[in-house]
């Protein structure tokens, strides 16, 4: 049972699971799925600078704050006590472009070499972590949802303005990893 | 009572967290949702969905596990919600389940595709992003720093963007 839980877990189980979240979270409490909102709740708590979009009673919300406190933990948890020996499998195209950027360590989920506190004083790694960071804060809650909110919550609800915004997520990715990242990557 | 209901009309707009529950429960019935918390940690690790190189094989088209992981979401989800509906399951605490429609904006597009840009790029979604910080990268709390501050210039300059 263990050695099967350390594997890699297939889609069809993830993807499972994960839908199971949204009713768990009604069930549970007429919560409804969604992630980025922390990131407004963390501004509300902290730096609301008397902006209307930040003066709500944050305290509401704090279900969200120990759902992402969860997943923290979970992460945890799984690196921990569940974590496979085997290195992680990377498509061989993928692993040969990358080599070619110097990125050559496949080793962890995160790739070390652009994800670190010594790469951020590189531009790539700051234009990456900081830049990076900045788009997926704003742009989430621009379009008032994320993966989580938009993606699932709300193409399960089956809303029509998250399909745009799940389209409009794809188009954005597809745009950057084919062809803004090559350059970033190049620096 | 006014406060509460432009509370109601800028949550409704912006976020899916449309809590309007009149129960009030001691703080520590929280712990529940931090216990679901823990079991999407756990899958965000074991199926490597916070995987840089996954996402990246997503935008490639070399891989078919974020499709497979997200469609599965999806399908799941909007069985749950339909029987939620249709059966008029109520909460564990007897209360309605409630839906809000949400209303188009162009925020969807151009925020989506700004959020796109990001995601491509972090290889993570605000979600994964807690989950790669409790893996041990704990460089990432840079990322979900600068991520705070893009939601806070949103909302600072929320007025002045096309929605």
């Amino acid at each position: 049972m263990i050695e099967k839980l350390t594997q890699p877990w297939p889609w069809y189980v993830a993807g499972a699971i994960i839908g199971l979240i949204v009713p768990t979270l009604l069930i549970l409490g007429n919560k409804h799925f969604g992630i980025s909102a922390n990131l407004r709740h963390m501004c509300a708590a902290c730096f609301p600078s008397n902006i209307p979009f930040f003066n709500y009673d944050w305290k509401k919300e704090s279900w969200n704050l120990f759902f992402i406190g969860g997943i923290l933990v979970g992460g945890v948890i799984s690196t921990q006590y569940l974590s496979s020996p085997d290195p992680v499998i990377i498509h061989p195209d993928l692993a040969k472009e990358l080599t070619q950027f110097g990125i050559t360590d496949f080793s962890g989920l995160v790739p070390i070499q652009l994800f670190s506190f010594e790469s951020l004083f590189t531009l790539r790694g700051l234009i990456m972590m900081v830049g990076g960071g900045f788009l997926v804060g704003f742009g989430t809650r621009y379009a008032g949802g994320c993966t989580s909110g938009h993606a699932i919550m709300g193409l399960s609800d089956l809303q029509w303005p998250s399909l745009l915004a799940t389209i409009s997520f794809m188009i954005g990715g597809f745009l950057m990893t084919n062809l803004i990242l090559p350059y970033i990557l190049a620096l | 009572m006014k406060q509460e209901e432009t509370d109601f009309e800028v949550r409704s707009l912006d976020t899916m967290c449309v809590n309007e529950s009149e129960l009030v429960h001691p703080w520590w019935y929280n712990f529940k949702y931090a216990a679901v918390g823990v079991i999407f940690g756990i899958v965000f690790i074991k199926a490597e969905i916070i995987s840089w190189f996954r996402i990246q094989e997503m935008f490639k088209l070399q891989s078919f596990h974020m499709y497979g992981v997200i469609g599965t979401a999806v399908v799941v989800g909007a069985i749950s919600v339909f029987l939620i509906k249709k059966l008029k399951i109520k909460t564990v605490h007897g209360e309605e389940i409630t839906f809000t429609n949400k209303k188009f904006n162009k925020g969807q597009i151009y925020g989506g595709l700004i959020f796109g840009l990001g995601w491509a790029i972090t290889g993570a979604c605000p979600g994964p992003l807690f989950a790669q910080l409790g893996s041990g990268a704990l460089a990432i709390i840079v990322v979900i720093a600068s991520a705070m501050a893009g939601t806070w210039v949103y909302g600072k300059f929320r007025e002045q963007l096309p929605h």
